[in-house]
């Protein structure tokens, strides 16, 4: 499949292994993250934090506080803008700031544990410690709600009292904890499964998991008195980080300047504020730089983790293999304030396959938890565990081999996918014909082994980017971007901007610019920066090779339509074609030929393309313990083209080894009065590196005929099939089906005990 | 005229239709014929942010994109990635 706008065959760049170009500051410590940054006359700032899951706020009185010794600001919700219930677009999305102030800083009620009441700014750690024992708060408890079935029953403690559920007609009488209903699908589900020899329905619940960044959040602020700020912070987007703070704050956005830190892990959670709002009002109260930083305790208690979720399923096949009628009911838990994943979940759900009747039905359901934040594919991976494993059951009933059976249905170019449109060009097909050929799904298996293959689906964004390219004198290219570098961005799109020129990447120098240095970008997130900037990158970089060509003409006296750019170096087309000038020369004599050359690009990139996965797992199951050893795994993916493969390896990896985690081991555990009782590391279990062998992967190229490369975002699908392989593999190993994550030991151990009569 | 199919929640508020044809030439006169034609879906068309997928192709934020007389229409919500 040829692509346009490049010569796929001469590639001398894209597709290869160089050295990522931030490798060098990351292994020496000299790469600033988040809390890496100090400047003269620093206060620290600190955040009070509700005990209570569901309390209302009588006072809250600071004065003690105030009065301290070394105190300099102390502001609680007052010093936020109270904002409407509207939506307004914020970037790309559809915020609703009467929720976001409100979870930035608590107003009439907290509504989990740790949900910030108020927040001090001190001369030292010790005390802004102090100052914030000193504020007395007073609180009415009220009852509250953690899990999403009870929150949607009509006597469930309500947490808000204005919610009435979207998608509903008529509009309900009652406010409720449901904010919203979505449904997807086509056909006649009757007429589907009234065809089907085999029926499988089952129901499966998942438990909230953080994203688990390494590095906690954290941000310094500087207001000046002329209401001028400056904000540092670790975030996936400095312009969505402004246009939300200006929010918050009443603030123009020009008067504030966001600069994206290094970045140790996102994931998804760090697409939202927490802990900038504050800064900044506490800076411009007290006059002084803030910085805050927040304890692995606070980003648990506090930082949005993705939902925890029921879900059914039902799915019907005849005995050849085919799917007749599948169905599908989400309830995925918020948190706190609505906007859960469950529409993206519920897109996602059946999304690999190939359906003529199929209906998804989701509810974004409020609970006094944290409130949700992305987290890698958000929504997809909840929803596609428990339909991978009704589709891995079903093929098990009809005697057919998993793979077969999803070669069988799999959804490829022209198949309408559940949410409505025909999909492009895609590679699951590709993705089980690896995994079917691969020598992993043929090797033999031992007792109390098992092996589970499960396929998944995510979307790819574009957006608003802008990308720079300023040509140094020395034929050195200055790139700037404005999407902050989580996954490999500068080496990818550096490599891409170097393609194009026809130079070394070596020569391209990627720094990720502050919100005053270009445009508007979109944030670093839906697997975006690699297709959406390095379709501005390859814009910017077709307009400094415009500018080059113009210049060489000039100098040749010629017209530019005589003079091609070939190789890094400007040729005379026809006679003359043993002239040329170098991308240094032309550099060079910049300001003779009309001035410094810089490439410029600002798009609303589209024509992004899904990406899909297979994965196969084998695991080992220790019948006195429960505990599930991860033997081999194996995750295959399509990303249209690997720019720099090893970075794609990464992602692969990276997604599969959080899967585990999620799969095995992860989940909040909360006390009877709504209170977290494991806010840390060390009993909040994410996989460590001996909990995972190698992870083998398998790069699968279906060009996305829409990007000038080919490419595909690679970064979330990879943690969308790790949770069904391994229910499937750890079910196929026991005999028991696991429909309930985590599948942590005890819960394992139940299970095999309740098959032996124990 | 371009076919907008309608499923789902969207295909409830406009009281049942699955399949509207809108004479829009550009996704913003879509929107705006759509919600004068149901009127419940207008505030969800201006809230939900719901992209548009014309022909397949998925235009999220995008006014502009050109719809032609042939075109098969879907409004599917925005992602918003992690």
């Amino acid at each position: 499949m040829t692509v346009p706008g490049v010569t796929q065959k001469n590639l001398k760049i894209v597709g290869t292994r160089p050295l990522r170009p931030d490798g060098v500051d990351k292994v020496t410590g000299r790469a600033k993250f988040g809390a890496d940054i100090h400047v003269p006359n620093m206060l620290i700032g600190r955040v009070l934090r509700s005990p209570h899951a569901h309390a209302r706020i009588k006072s809250i009185d600071v004065s003690k506080a105030q009065a301290l010794k070394g105190v300099k600001a102390v502001i609680t919700c007052a010093d936020l803008c109270d904002l409407p219930s509207e939506f307004i677009p914020a970037g790309e999305m559809m915020v609703n700031f009467k929720d976001m102030t409100r979870n930035v800083m608590a107003r009439e009620k907290a509504l989990y544990e740790g949900h910030a009441v108020a927040a001090v700014a001190a001369v030292s750690d010790a005390v802004a410690a102090h100052a914030l024992a000193l504020i007395d708060v007073q609180y009415e408890v009220l009852p509250h709600v953690m899990d999403v079935s009870k929150a949607m029953e009509p006597d469930a403690p309500l947490l808000h009292d204005d919610m009435y559920t979207i998608g509903v007609e008529p509009k309900p009488a009652m406010p409720s904890n449901i904010a919203k209903r979505v449904e997807f699908g086509f056909g006649d589900l009757e007429a589907g499964f009234a065809k089907a020899d085999v029926i499988v329905e089952r129901e499966f619940t998942t438990k909230p998991v953080h994203q688990g960044y390494i590095e906690p959040h954290a941000c310094l602020a500087s207001v000046s008195e002329d209401g001028k700020a400056e904000l540092w912070c670790t975030t996936q987007g400095q312009f969505i980080v402004r246009a939300f703070c200006a929010k918050l704050l009443g603030m123009e956005v020009s008067n504030l300047r966001v600069t994206a830190s290094e970045i140790g892990g996102g994931f998804g959670g760090k697409t939202v504020v927490y802990l900038e709002p504050l800064a900044l009002a506490l800076s411009r109260k007290a006059c002084q730089p803030v910085k805050m930083t927040m304890s692995r305790t606070e980003v648990f208690r506090a930082s949005g983790p993705t939902s925890g979720a029921k879900i059914w399923v039902k799915v019907g096949a005849t005995k050849d293999g085919r799917i007749t009628a599948a169905e599908a009911l989400l309830k995925y838990q918020a948190g706190a304030f609505q906007g859960s994943p469950v529409q993206p979940g519920a897109m996602c759900a059946f999304a690999p396959y190939d359906l003529e009747n199929v209906r998804i039905v989701g509810f974004d359901v409020v609970v006094n938890r944290p409130k949700v934040a992305a987290y890698r594919a958000p929504g997809g991976p909840i929803s596609e565990f428990a339909v991978e494993g009704v589709i891995d059951e079903i093929a098990k009933k009809i005697g057919m081999d998993p793979v077969e059976f999803r070669l069988k249905n799999a959804a490829k170019e022209g198949t309408r996918a559940p949410y409505g449109p025909k999909l492009g060009p895609i590679g699951l097909v590709e993705t089980l014909q690896a995994a079917k050929a691969h020598a992993h799904y043929r090797a033999p298996l031992k007792a109390n082994q098992g092996r589970g293959v499960a396929s998944g689906f995510w979307f790819n964004i574009g957006g608003e980017t802008c990308a720079t390219l300023n040509v140094g004198e020395d034929g050195s290219v200055a790139m700037v971007l404005g999407t902050p570098d989580i996954g490999g961005s500068r080496a990818s799109l550096s490599m891409m901007a170097a393609e194009e020129l026809g130079i070394p990447m070596e020569q391209v120098h990627a720094i990720i610019g502050d919100t005053s240095s270009l445009g508007f970008n979109f944030l670093t997130g839906g697997s975006r920066v690699t297709f959406s900037s390095g379709m501005a990158v390859v814009e910017a970089a077709r307009d400094v090779i415009k500018q080059l060509r113009s210049r060489a003409a000039k100098i040749w006296e010629v017209s530019a339509e005589e003079v091609e750019w070939v190789e890094g170096r400007a040729r005379l087309l026809g006679e003359g074609k043993d002239k040329s000038l170098s991308l240094a020369d032309l550099a060079k004599t910049a300001g003779k030929t009309g001035g410094p050359i810089v490439g410029n690009a600002a798009i609303n990139a589209t024509g992004a393309g899904p990406s899909l996965a297979t994965h196969l797992v084998d695991v080992e199951v220790d019948p006195e313990t429960g505990k599930v050893t991860i033997l081999r795994y194996t995750a295959i993916q399509d990303a249209g083209k690997a720019v720099h493969p090893s970075y794609v390896e990464g992602q692969m990896q990276g997604g599969a080894v959080q899967g585990i985690g999620w799969a095995l081991n992860e989940e909040y555990i909360y006390d009877d009065k709504g209170r977290l009782e494991n806010p840390g590391f060390l009993d909040y279990r994410i996989p460590v590196c001996s909990d995972v062998p190698m992870i083998d992967t398998v790069i699968v190229e279906v060009p996305n005929p829409r990007h000038p490369y080919g490419v595909r975002g690679v970064g979330e699908t990879p943690i969308v099939p790790p949770m069904a392989a391994i229910a499937n593999a750890v079910s196929n190993a026991t005999g028991y089906r696991f429909t309930d994550l985590p599948m942590s030991p005890p819960r394992v151990l139940a299970a095999i005990d309740s098959q032996r009569g124990g | 005229m371009a076919l907008v199919i309608l499923t789902g929640t969207l295909k409830n508020l406009a009281g049942g239709e699955a399949e509207v044809e809108v004479a829009a030439r550009d996704v913003k006169q879509l929107l705006r014929m759509l919600g004068e034609r149901y009127p419940a879906l207008a505030p969800h068309l201006e809230h939900d942010g719901y992209a548009i997928a014309i022909d397949g192709e998925i235009f999220q934020d995008v006014w502009f994109a050109p719809i032609g007389p042939d075109s098969e229409v879907h409004l599917v919500p925005a992602i918003r990635g992690g």
